[in-house]
């Protein structure tokens, strides 16, 4: 018994870190309406400079004052962020904003490792909180004491700031509508910046106060931004008690889930996410979103398929890629066929983000099961390279269908968070069940059969499988099916009201695209004659969205080309420094505040410019008439 | 008309919001081909009425009936299969397609072809669809993005997707709201044509008292959630009732002044 109390309170103090950091993600997203995903890297830069400062100054007032001043440090990093990076982009679709804090993360990553080294660091003890407190024979860390009490003490402290000051009421008011706010003379500007240095600053408390209890690590972001993104889609985005309850909830779960299933702990708060979401889609104490901003919404051009002329061009352009092999070496090829397998998987993403309007930003899980689909068949049932193929990508399908399920009851962020704590879930499974999946080391040895063995037989496969992929989900596109799906991503309110069934257009484009995705993971597999947990990271479920972003999220493709252009610069960029993510997150920041077009929406922008105006309509009742909204 | 079936039955519907009665107890039935407008004073109710209708709201009781079939607390997109079309206070149409997409669109659904991934939906129903252009004097616009209609043309451009599958009942909440004086009469009365052609029967909330008396055959009124008078538009005009609600009770306003004016 006096076991399980441990265990409970072990879960308790967890939830202290986790509820900052969940508090500060819902106060910034209330007012600014942006889910930051950089919140994690905040938290990680909180705890590395907590660690240095701790290291540094000795004694109690070393240690605490350490924390602190971590703390506020970061809150002004975050103040100089969102001057000079969130001010640009609080207008743009949530997409972007999703994807520019993203960029900043991937950034973050590599900065620590170039500041503080690749190796994890073990912080100082706490002093007055270094003994442990004896409970009927189990030991309690009295740290953990201190955390279990802290949280809801600062639960109260900002209970307080938000019923008591002035401030808190600009706030509160804000998050119920900020252009109210705004009329009535309120600076907006300083209020957007203060409310993100606070939220920064609870986000690099959280990680600070971690050091006592584990290692400082540079991949500390992601694991907590998962975590909390679950918290928050568990407690309703923009409530902080429903911020505290889910952390402790989910840290419990944590806690006990070890014990339950000690190889996939994560499996049973998975759980307790998909009840909440069947029973309150917007979290036990959050409030329906007010409909929101359409996901792309830059231009009103409408998709049309390719003239005979340019299918002509489109095949011009394949034969000339099939010919790779009579002039290029295996290096070459090899890296065509990357490009090719790359092109399968951005063009599946973009039929469930451009056309379906979902963003989806863990599409790598997909990936990743196909890979690892083949890699059971091959290597534990010891199937023919051909019926792998077919069958393989089913694991993505079966992964899509549950998952799909689940997140299509979402949209927008809440959407985009989901997908992405799903694709974490599949991602730690295949990375904790060794025996099955081989955790780390992964599944070694699939090479393709002698019929596709050698580079150019590989690349040429590659490169069908990818012509058909992307013929096959063109003709999707401009089916009765893409443009019923384009309804529901266009007017949810309309497509409801001529009979369409929104949720199941999705699942529908969420098992396709997932499907699709496990295709090229299964081709990769092959390639590289191997799968790793790397397969299904968020590090290539962003490259993904790169991908369909660089080409344009609003063409139809747009993610072909983005694809190539994107991967070949990237595996050149690879083979030139060390420091890819920093460089990554740079380009990706840049593409959102400069060039959200891409390149393809940019090309169709400029012919659209030198083209003649279309003939005006018959003019009966044409004149303008006074916008209604 | 007199032998028109009873189309719409509405009984007893009821909505309260937190102790507030948006709705309460209001009743009545629409007859095939007839033209039905609901009015009322701002936060009347019509809105929260109208929503029960077609299923975007679920009232707390009563009962909605079309063509005697129970269709209370159905999802809008079932009861739009039943052949009950809608148009938005603020229109709702599919910005990134051309206007007759968004027709194809809604009769794509209507023949059941939503799930058909190799097909070309620009193939599906386009003479009807240019046919129901057509119809609400969109011809010559089938090719325009929509997003770049003015708002009374996505006003018609709704109506036609209302009417693409064949509905026997048109529910329009504030169909001219945000057009120009000209363009509601012209809307209105192409609206009255077609519903009076096709028997349609159409329910309108109205602010514009010169639309709702030169087309409703019949006008119900609501006030504070109930139904406070129902009649022809004569009777209506003339219900002291009504007149009070409208014009206040303070005679400051000569109301025999305003019966004067023509509708």
């Amino acid at each position: 018994m006096a076991f399980y109390v441990v265990q409970f309170l072990t879960g308790l103090a967890s939830a202290a870190s986790l509820f900052l950091v969940a508090s500060g993600l819902s106060i910034i997203f209330g007012v600014t309406r942006i889910v930051n995903f950089a919140h994690g890297a905040f938290y990680m830069i909180g705890a590395y400079i907590a660690f240095t400062l701790t290291d540094r100054f000795s004694g109690a007032f070393g240690f605490w004052g350490g924390i602190v001043v971590a703390a506020f440090a970061v809150a002004l990093i975050g103040v100089l962020v969102e001057m000079v990076l969130l001010r640009r982009i609080y207008h743009v679709p949530e997409l972007f904003q999703l994807l520019a804090t993203f960029g900043l993360t991937l950034m973050v990553q590599d900065l620590v490792v170039l500041i503080w080294g690749p190796d994890d660091l073990v912080g100082r003890r706490a002093p007055g909180f270094k003994g442990a407190v004896d409970f009927f024979g189990q030991a309690i860390p009295s740290y953990d004491l201190f955390l279990i009490v802290l949280g809801p003490v600062v639960l109260g402290i900002l209970w307080l700031l938000f019923q008591r000051t002035r401030w808190g009421v600009l706030v509160r008011a804000a998050t119920q509508d900020r252009d109210m706010v705004a009329a009535l003379g309120v600076n907006q500007k300083w209020l957007f910046t203060s409310v993100f240095a606070v939220g920064v600053f609870l986000a690099a408390l959280g990680g600070a106060l971690q050091i006592p209890r584990d290692a400082v690590h540079h991949a500390m972001d992601l694991r907590i931004i998962v975590e909390v993104f679950v918290v928050v889609v568990i407690g309703g985005l923009g409530s902080i008690v429903g911020a505290f309850v889910a952390a402790v909830l989910v840290s419990e779960l944590n806690a006990f889930g070890i014990l339950i299933f000690p190889k996939i702990s994560i499996i049973l708060v998975f759980l307790v996410m998909a009840v909440v979401l069947i029973v309150r889609p917007w979290g036990l104490f959050g409030k329906p979103e007010a409909a929101a901003r359409r996901t792309p919404g830059l231009t009103v051009n409408p998709w049309r398929p390719l003239t005979q002329n340019e299918r002509l061009g489109a095949l011009a352009a394949l034969i000339v890629a099939a010919a790779l092999p009579l002039f290029a070496g295996n290096y070459a090829l090899t890296v065509g066929s990357e490009i090719a397998i790359f092109v399968i998987f951005a063009v599946s993403l973009h039929f469930l983000m451009s056309v379906g309007g979902l963003a989806s930003f863990g599409h790598a899980a997909y990936f990743g099961l196909g890979a690892y689909g083949i890699a059971f068949l091959a290597k534990m049932a010891g199937l023919p390279m051909i019926v792998c193929l077919l069958l393989g990508p089913l694991l993505g399908l079966m992964g899509a269908a549950v998952f799909g399920f689940f997140a299509v009851q979402l949209s927008g962020v809440y959407f985009a968070m989901l997908t992405l704590a799903f694709a974490q879930i599949v991602w730690s499974i295949a990375f904790q069940w060794v025996s099955v999946t081989g955790g780390d080391n992964g599944i070694l040895g699939l090479w393709p059969e002698k019929w596709a063995a050698s580079p150019s037989h590989f690349y040429w496969l590659a490169l069908g499988v990818a012509a058909l992929v992307t013929c096959g989900l063109r003709i999707a596109v401009f089916s009765p099916f893409g443009y019923a799906l384009r309804a529901t991503r266009d007017s949810l309110l309309r497509s409801e009201a001529v009979g369409i069934n929104a949720k199941r257009m999705q699942w529908t484009a969420f098992v396709i695209a997932g499907t699709t995705a496990g295709i090229g993971g299964a081709l990769f597999a092959y390639l590289k004659g191997s799968v790793f947990p790397d397969n299904l990271g968020i590090s290539l479920s962003v490259d993904a969205l790169v991908m369909v972003l660089l080409g344009g999220v609003e063409t139809v493709s747009g993610a072909v080309i983005g694809a190539i252009v994107y991967k070949a610069l990237n595996i050149w960029l690879v083979s030139q420094t060390d420091l890819s993510k920093l460089v990554l997150g740079a380009f990706i920041m840049l593409i959102v505040v400069v060039f959200p077009k891409g390149i393809v929406g940019t090309l169709e922008m400029l012919l659209q410019r030198r083209k003649p105006l279309a003939p005006p309509g018959p003019t009966i009742l044409a004149k303008p008439i006074e916008s209604a909204e | 008309m007199s032998v028109a079936p009873t189309l719409l039955a509405v009984e007893g519907l009821t909505k309260s919001y937190g102790g507030i009665h948006a709705v309460r107890g209001v009743s009545f039935e629409l007859r095939a081909g007839e033209i039905l407008a609901l009015i009322g004073p701002n936060g009347a109710g019509k809105s929260t009425c109208f929503d029960m209708l077609n299923g975007q709201n679920r009232p707390d009781s009563g009962h909605v009936r079309l063509l005697g079939e129970e269709i209370t607390g159905r999802k809008p997109r079932e009861i739009w299969r039943l052949g009950v079309g809608r148009t938005f206070q603020i229109t709702a149409t599919f910005a990134t397609m051309t206007v007759r997409e968004n027709v194809q669109v809604a009769l794509i659904s209507h023949e059941q072809r939503l799930f058909n991934l190799v097909g070309s939906a620009a193939r599906v129903a386009r003479e009807e669809a240019g046919r129901l252009l057509e119809l609400v004097g969109m011809g010559g616009y089938a090719d325009r993005p929509c997003g770049e209609l003015a708002y009374g043309d996505l006003k018609r451009l709704e109506l036609a997707v209302a009417l693409a599958n064949q509905p026997k009942l048109l529910l329009m909440d504030e169909p001219t709201a945000g057009m120009a004086p000209r363009e509601r009469i012209d809307l209105m009365r192409l609206t009255a044509s077609i519903a009076r052609e096709k028997s349609i029967g159409v329910l309108f909330t109205e602010h514009d008292m010169d639309v709702v008396f030169e087309h409703a055959d019949r006008i119900i009124v609501l006030n504070r959630g109930t139904l406070i008078a129902e009649g022809s538009p004569e009777a209506v005009r003339s219900n002291p009732q009504v007149q009070a609600v409208y014009l206040g009770e303070g005679l400051v306003y000569d109301a025999r002044h305003r019966e004067g004016t023509p509708a």
